[in-house]
């Protein structure tokens, strides 16, 4: 039975999930949930991320919840080489650099996006332009640090890709959409790398799904 | 910083495998985490950095999980189950909780009631409401889960628990305690976990200020 992805796929947290399953080459299906309606909200999904956020998994009898421990879940069922978790230095390297998309990137980024894309568009709202600058400074920060480590190894984790690379390509995506994309002509290495990210099959099917399900 | 709650959760996990380490202090108060010494550990100047023997590695819950995982044989295992089971992936679900869900209000409670005030400020009564009330929000669903699960991950004690520690004794001293104690569950959790021999030893090292 195919698993089952519950969410549009056009959220950064349903695009990270969707696209280990493509990495793994498993059979999955996306259920969508309806945020209009607030069917995020209602019970019956409640049961499956009592957060009533996107996504949820189910595979069987097991349901799971928060993007990054159901991508690893299923990458870990399908013997995926994206954690290296046969090597203890280099899975350990992937979980720092798991554990620095989570709070330095990230972070800011869920800012960005949700003043430049989200709250215009769907909210009818306006920009708030200082929140939005000082989050492109940490971003910054952040990417100062990235564009150093991508001088000494060709992904983040080392010179092989992990999910710690792929776990960032939804929001950067999203980076590119927003009118602050030409910061990344400052980090020269940090955009190559996003670049080298996005040309890959499986991103590209994640990318044709988010666009349709926007 | 030794008072440090990112340092206390390495700690806890160090000291549920019974290991010998050492803290080597970084004066946050001069500026110590932003040197170029420091910052060779922790490109982002935060403590802690851990290192053993040849391994560098910063990020808390990273280092949590790497202790987890090497030392696996040694105490208690925090890690217990196989890797690709469904009890590993449910264990992993609450690493996440505490790191998106968790630490995001708590961490925030705990600088403005505790931290600050060390600091010489006063806490922003706004932002510790609007983190109690996020903090509230987040403990119901810690005690419908805890109401069917005795820890986190089920019947075992397991590295998701040991990520909430620190911040969970912080949160002991402030005002703000009763968001735990006022949840039958989560309170009969923390009892549970706080009086661990292990628990106790990490405690006993924290070096809190005399009382003023």
């Amino acid at each position: 039975m195919a698993m089952k992805v519950f969410g549009q796929p056009m959220s950064t947290n349903v695009a990270r999930v969707l696209v280990c399953l493509e990495e793994a080459g498993v059979k999955y299906e996306v259920v969508p949930v309806d945020f209009a309606t607030a069917e995020h909200k209602s019970p019956e999904h409640t049961s499956r991320n009592p957060f009533g956020q996107v996504p949820a998994l189910q595979d069987g009898d097991l349901v799971l919840f928060e993007s990054r421990a159901i991508s690893r879940y299923v990458l870990r069922k399908n013997s995926s080489e994206l954690l290296k978790e046969g090597s203890l230095g280099d899975s350990a390297r992937v979980d720092v650099w798991l554990e620095v998309e989570s709070h330095h990137f990230d972070r800011p980024m869920a800012v960005i996006i949700y003043q430049c894309l989200v709250l215009p568009v769907y909210f009818g709202g306006k920009t708030d332009e200082k929140i939005v600058e000082e989050n492109l400074e940490t971003l910054r920060k952040t990417f100062r640090v990235y564009e150093d480590r991508l001088s000494r190894s060709t992904y983040l984790a080392g010179d092989f890709i992990s999910l710690a690379d792929l776990s960032h390509f939804p929001t950067a995506y999203y980076l590119l959409a927003t009118p602050h994309a030409g910061m990344l002509d400052e980090f020269p290495r940090v955009k190559a790398w996003i670049d080298g990210m996005l040309a890959r099959p499986a991103v590209i099917k994640v990318i044709e799904m988010m666009k349709a399900s926007a | 910083m030794p008072l440090s709650p990112n340092v206390v959760r390495v700690a806890a996990a160090l000291n549920e495998k019974g290991l010998d380490f050492e803290i080597v202090p970084v004066d946050l108060t001069t500026g110590a985490h932003k040197q170029p010494e420091f910052l060779a550990l922790n490109p982002f100047g935060q403590i802690p950095a851990l290192q053993d023997g040849d391994e560098v590695l910063y990020e808390s819950r990273a280092i949590s999980r790497y202790i987890a995982n090497k030392y696996k044989e040694d105490g208690a295992d925090l890690l217990p189950a196989a890797p690709a089971s469904s009890a590993a992936a449910k264990l992993e679900v609450w690493l996440e909780v505490e790191s998106h869900h968790f630490y995001p209000a708590v961490a925030d409670l705990v600088f403005q009631l505790l931290i600050k005030p060390l600091l010489g400020g006063a806490p922003d009564p706004i932002v510790v409401d609007k983190n109690a009330d996020k903090l509230a929000k987040v403990l119901d669903v810690y005690e419908a889960h805890l109401a069917e699960n005795k820890y986190l991950a089920g019947d075992q004690f397991t590295l998701a628990d040991v990520n909430h520690m620190a911040h969970l004794l912080y949160l002991s001293l402030t005002p703000k305690a009763e968001l735990v104690t006022s949840r039958p569950h989560v309170k009969a959790w923390w009892d549970d976990i706080s009086t661990r021999p292990a628990w106790q030893k990490t405690v006993a090292a924290i070096p809190f200020p005399p009382a003023a």
